[in-house]
C-alpha cells in the first residue's frame, strides 16, 4: 500500500476531511506521486474498520479538485506530482526542525509550550512578511 | 432519497408508558445508520418494530418499502441480530449454518463458511462454548449470509472488549463494501459508531431528538463560548441544544446551518460524542433559565 490512512476520533473533523487532508498532505510532502495508486476503498474499510461511503466521499472530493482520478474496476490514482525543486528542500528543513525540538525539549518545554511558541512566532513572522 | 426504514408518528406502548412516540423517521438506503440514546431511550423497541417483533400501538412503520413481516418474500429482506447477539447454545455452529440455510430462501453458504474460517471458527464446537467475541461474529456471520436488503443490529458491541469489538465492525463494514446493504446498529457508546456510521439518530425520552447525515450534523453544530450574558435571543435559524454557564463564562451547543457571525463568540466544532451529549443532556440543566436573570 503506498499510503496508510489514520483517523483521529475526538478531534471533531469528519472522518472523510481526515482521509482527504492526508491525500493532500502525502502530495504535498512527495510521498504521492502522479501514477501512485491509493488503497482500495476495501483495503481502507479492512485497515481502519471504517464505513466504505466514508473512503468514497473521501476519494470523491480529491477527484472533484483534481487531485486523483478514478478508473472505474482498477482503482484510484493520483494525477499530480510536487515538483522536485519544491519536495528537495523539505528534508532539510525536517532535520533542521527536528534539532530544534530536541533543544527546546532539554530546554524544557512541554509539547504545549513548545506548539503554543511555534503558533505565536509563526503568526508573528508571517504578518512581518 | 429512498428510506430502507421509514416510520411516521410511530408510537409503542407498554401498560401506561410509551416506550417509543411520536416517532417520524426516514433512514436512507445504503447508508450504515446509528441509533443512540441511554438505555431505556427506545432503541430496541424501534428495532423490534422494524422486525414486526413488535406491532404498532400508534403510527406506522415500512421496511424495504412494505410493512414488516408482512410475507416470507418481506422477511428474507430485514436480517435481525438481537441483543447480547443470540444463538443457540446447544448447537453447533455447523448446525446453526444447516439451520440458517433451510430457513432462508437466499441463503449464501459459501461466504458464511468464508467468514467463519477467516476468524478459526471450529464449525463442530456447540455455541454455548465459545467466547463472547466468537459468539458475536457467529450471529452477525448468520445475519449477512441471510442476504437481507436492511440488517438490523441491537447494540451488537456493547458487551466485546475492544479487540473483539474492532474485529466485529470490520466484517461488518466489509460487508457493507462488497454490496447492497443498508445497515441500522444501536449502541449507547458513540464512540463506537463514529467510524461506521454516516447517519445518525439520537433517542432520547422515547423520542426522536435529531436525525441526520453526520457530516451534515458535525458541520451545522457549534460550540459558542463566551462571557455570561442574559440569553438575548439567537438568529431564528438557531437552535440552542444545549446550555451551562459558571459566573462568569457561557458555554452553548447550537444548531446553526448558516453558522455563528457574532464575533463575541469563539467558535469551536463539537466531536460527534460531545455533539449526542448535548442532546441527551436534560433541559433542566441544560437550558440558561431562571438564574440568569439576576445577573447584573
Amino acid at each position: 500500500m503506498t499510503i496508510e490512512f489514520s483517523l483521529d476520533a475526538g478531534c471533531g473533523v469528519s472522518p472523510y476531511l481526515q482521509i482527504a487532508q492526508q491525500v493532500r498532505q502525502a502530495v504535498r510532502l512527495g510521498l504521492l506521486r502522479a501514477g501512485d495508486q491509493l488503497p482500495t476503498v476495501k483495503e481502507v474499510v479492512s485497515q481502519l474498520a471504517i464505513n466504505p461511503n466514508t473512503v468514497l466521499k473521501a476519494y470523491r472530493e480529491l477527484e472533484r479538485d483534481g487531485l486523483v482520478t478514478a478508473r472505474p474496476g482498477v482503482g484510484t490514482f493520483v494525477t499530480r506530482s510536487v515538483p522536485a525543486e519544491v519536495t528537495a528542500p523539505l528534508e532539510p528543513l525536517r532535520r533542521e526542525l527536528a534539532r530544534w525540538l530536541v533543544r527546546a525539549r532539554s530546554a524544557g518545554l512541554d509539547d504545549e509550550s513548545i506548539a503554543a511558541l511555534f503558533a505565536t512566532t509563526f503568526r508573528a513572522e508571517r504578518d512581518v512578511a | 432519497m429512498t428510506a430502507v426504514l421509514a416510520t411516521r408518528s410511530l408510537g409503542r406502548r407498554y401498560g401506561r408508558r410509551w416506550a417509543l412516540r411520536d416517532c417520524t423517521l426516514a433512514v436512507p438506503a445504503g447508508r450504515v445508520t446509528g441509533l443512540v440514546g441511554p438505555n431505556g431511550a427506545g432503541k430496541s423497541t424501534l428495532l423490534n418494530l422494524a422486525t414486526g417483533i413488535l406491532t404498532p400501538s400508534a403510527g406506522s412503520v415500512e421496511v424495504c418499502g412494505a410493512p414488516p413481516a408482512r410475507d416470507p418474500a418481506q422477511l428474507a429482506k430485514v436480517g435481525f441480530v438481537a441483543q447480547d447477539t443470540p444463538v443457540y447454545a446447544g448447537l453447533t455452529v455447523e448446525e446453526h449454518l444447516r439451520l440458517g440455510a433451510r430457513l432462508n430462501p437466499r441463503w449464501d453458504a459459501a461466504a458464511a463458511r468464508r467468514r467463519l474460517d477467516r476468524l478459526g471458527l471450529d464449525t463442530r464446537q456447540r455455541a454455548g462454548k465459545l467466547s463472547g467475541g466468537q459468539r458475536a461474529q457467529l450471529a452477525l456471520t448468520l445475519g449477512l449470509a441471510k442476504r437481507p436488503e436492511l440488517l438490523l443490529l441491537d447494540e451488537p458491541v456493547a458487551s466485546l472488549d475492544p479487540l473483539a469489538r474492532r474485529e466485529f465492525l470490520q466484517v461488518l463494514m466489509e460487508a457493507v463494501a462488497e454490496g447492497d446493504l443498508s445497515v441500522v446498529l444501536s449502541s449507547h457508546v458513540v464512540s463506537d459508531l463514529e467510524r461506521v456510521c454516516d447517519h445518525l439518530i439520537v433517542l432520547v425520552d422515547s423520542q426522536v431528538g435529531v436525525a441526520g447525515d453526520v457530516d451534515v450534523l458535525l458541520d451545522t453544530h457549534h460550540r459558542l463560548v463566551g462571557p455570561r450574558r442574559a440569553a438575548h435571543p439567537l438568529p431564528r435559524d438557531q437552535h440552542v441544544v444545549g446550555a451551562s454557564h459558571t459566573d462568569r463564562q457561557s458555554t452553548l451547543v447550537v444548531r446553526a446551518p448558516a453558522g455563528i457571525a457574532d464575533p463575541a463568540w469563539t467558535v469551536s466544532r463539537l466531536s460527534l460524542e460531545d455533539l449526542v451529549l448535548a442532546y441527551l443532556t436534560p433541559p433542566a440543566q441544560g437550558r440558561p433559565a431562571a438564574p440568569l436573570e439576576t445577573v447584573r
